[in-house]
């Protein structure tokens, strides 16, 4: 690795640990400008017996100083202490572990989905031709306007009365039957994000098929695979690199919507339902969680592109 | 001429040049018209009372008597359909207009200023662009309670980054340039400038951002309601609905499903349409 991709690295995680301060900040003070007393807050939806506000001012210290709330409440946070829910009467943490396994095994069923297709079909819209460019644009236009909760819905239609190839209900016991059941979760969050995938495949893959250097390769012969391969995907990566962190990091987020869809017992639908029985201590967590795995995989695909394009990591004057 | 006017007639002139080349963008228009149409006058046009159940059997196909046919408490579908148009656009308008100002607001003064104020604008941008716009409404539900006011403020804030960037970046750009230097050295005032010049050459692009954000707040509204978090039943609001008729749907009636998602598709497809190209056209307008 060279200086840039050093010093780059360096600003990253300085950047990286900015933000997750600020963001833990704000999510804290959701406490603070919740209508109404804290306490109240903290309880969510159900009615404090005098017993329970003792309990809640204590755990949260709520007599301290608004900073000391916060470094309790954090340093909780990092040591794995991640509080109580009131409204489910147990550790947030119990509550937490047994749902993130569903969770992150449809986020990375779906990321798969949209590396082959999106990337797949972005491929084949920029090299086999004007016709497959067209029937992939259309494709896509339509694939930009079905939100997760559309394509859900079209697929229990489909595969609840008609074909029924695939459960519509519930996430399956063991790794196989997991992946069979999460078979309809992952298409319903992939399909728009496989259409906004291929446009920025096509777009950065035909940037490339043009430049000197690409021209070069083929008037030396040499094979067109190796040169599409080493000249032209590896130099449009870093611009599917690019928005890889963002998207992987929001089907998270909307990881909940599929969940609902679906009837799973994931963090989405946890998430979800707290939210609904105002249960503050779970969904500031849950959002934590959501704001680090952001945080993180934005910074993974920074330098991932800063070690494919180290010109990128030059710092750059009015950027 | 006023800033409104000037751009009124720069967006006017932009829509119509698109209109002429391209029939999709009529289409677009179309739809999008119908629906603005369908929002204000969608509870008059509604042929049966739409929170009246039982006007009509349950779970009926369409039918003359009922066009979308009815859903699982025997409400009429296109009644809801329409009464619900105005919840379900509402909400994108607020969340885009208010990120819209905010964000310009922001961008254009991390951009004038620079230095310091660059620095701290920036790093709220990033801020906010590290909490995923689902997530903050949610956070804001479990704050404020169900309902579509507070996740709808909440993706008003969501949205600001994307808008404050790209507006950020444009006024860089057009402050770079040598007519803004010419304008200080005639002694033209720092709101003249900013407000006759600066702004009005950043409204194409802030105006195909606003489109595209459309968009995306319809469909992140509509997801709030779908979570049950939003729009409670039984409001006639296309998320709640879709939700609604998800037993329906698995018995074998789509249609309570159905309609009001095609209505969501279509709506974000025909803006979708009209922010490609209105993007477009506003590229090609800056050189």
């Amino acid at each position: 690795m060279n200086a840039g991709v050093v010093r780059t690295l360096a600003g990253k995680l300085g950047e990286l640990a900015l933000t997750l301060f600020l963001a833990s900040v704000v999510i804290f003070s959701a406490v603070l400008l919740t209508p109404g007393d804290p306490v109240a807050a903290l309880a969510g939806g159900i009615r404090p017996t005098p017993e329970l506000i003792e309990a809640i001012r204590a755990q949260h210290h709520l007599d301290d100083p608004v900073w000391q709330q916060y470094l309790h409440w954090v340093g909780g946070v990092l040591t794995g202490d991640l509080g109580t829910s009131f409204v489910y009467k147990t550790d947030v943490a119990a509550l937490i572990a047994p749902r993130i396994g569903v969770t992150v095994l449809l986020v990375l069923y779906t990321a798969v989905l949209i590396a082959i297709f999106g990337i797949g079909s972005g491929v084949v819209a920029a090299t086999r031709g004007p016709r497959a460019d067209r029937a992939v644009l259309i494709g896509t236009s339509i694939g930009m306007a079905m939100p997760t909760f559309v394509v859900a819905i079209l697929l229990i239609w489909v595969f609840a009365r008609v074909l029924g190839w695939f459960p519509v209900y519930g996430a399956g016991e063991g790794f196989l039957d997991s992946l069979y059941h999460l078979t309809l979760p992952a298409i319903s969050l992939a399909v728009l994000y496989i259409a906004f995938f291929s446009r920025i495949t096509r777009g950065a893959v035909v940037g490339q098929l043009h430049a000197e250097h690409v021209d070069t390769a083929r008037v030396r012969g040499i094979p067109r695979s190796q040169i599409f391969r080493r000249h032209v995907f590896l130099n449009a990566s870093p611009q599917i690199l690019a928005v890889s962190g963002v998207t992987v990091a929001g089907l998270f987020a909307t990881s909940a919507i599929a969940e609902q869809a679906f009837g799973i017992g994931g963090l989405g639908s946890l998430l979800t339902e707290a939210a609904a029985r105002k249960d503050l201590p779970v969904v500031q967590v849950i959002s934590l969680l959501l704001v680090v795995v952001f945080v993180v995989l934005n910074a993974v695909a920074d330098i991932a592109i800063a070690v494919i394009d180290p010109d990128s990591a030059k710092p750059r004057r009015n950027a | 001429m006023s800033v409104a006017q000037l751009a009124g007639g720069r967006v006017a002139a932009v829509v119509r040049k698109a209109a002429t080349r391209d029939p999709l963008v009529i289409a677009a228009v179309v739809v999008v018209v119908g629906v603005a149409v369908m929002a204000v006058f969608g509870q008059a046009l509604a042929p049966y009372d739409p929170d009246a159940i039982y006007v009509g059997p349950v779970s009926a196909p369409p039918s003359l008597a009922y066009p979308f046919g009815t859903d699982d408490l025997g409400r009429d579908i296109l009644s809801r359909v329409l009464a619900g148009t105005a919840p379900s656009v509402i909400g994108p308008v607020i969340v885009v207009v208010a990120s819209s100002l905010l964000g310009a607001a922001l961008g254009i003064t991390a951009a004038w200023f620079g230095g310091a104020v660059d620095g701290i604008a920036s790093r709220v941008i990033e801020l906010i662009f590290a909490i995923p716009g689902l997530v903050l409404a949610v956070l804001a539900v479990a704050m404020f309670g169900k309902g579509l006011l507070a996740p709808t403020l909440a993706l008003a804030i969501a949205y600001v980054p994307i808008v404050a960037r790209l507006i950020r970046a444009g006024a860089r750009q057009e402050l770079g340039k040598p007519y803004m230097a010419a304008l200080h050295i005639q002694g033209v005032g720092s709101a003249a400038i900013c407000f006759r010049h600066l702004v009005p050459a950043l409204l194409p692009a802030l105006f195909a951002q606003t489109t595209i954000g459309f968009g995306y707040a319809m469909l992140d509204l509509a997801a709030i309601s779908f979570l049950g978090l939003g729009a409670q039943p039984p409001a006639s609001d296309w998320g709640v609905m879709i939700a609604g008729g998800q037993p329906a749907l698995i018995a074998g009636a789509p249609e309570q499903s159905m309609f009001p998602a095609l209505f969501v598709v279509l709506t974000v497809l025909a803006v979708n349409v009209l922010g490609a190209r209105v993007t477009t056209w506003a590229e090609r307008g800056e050189r």
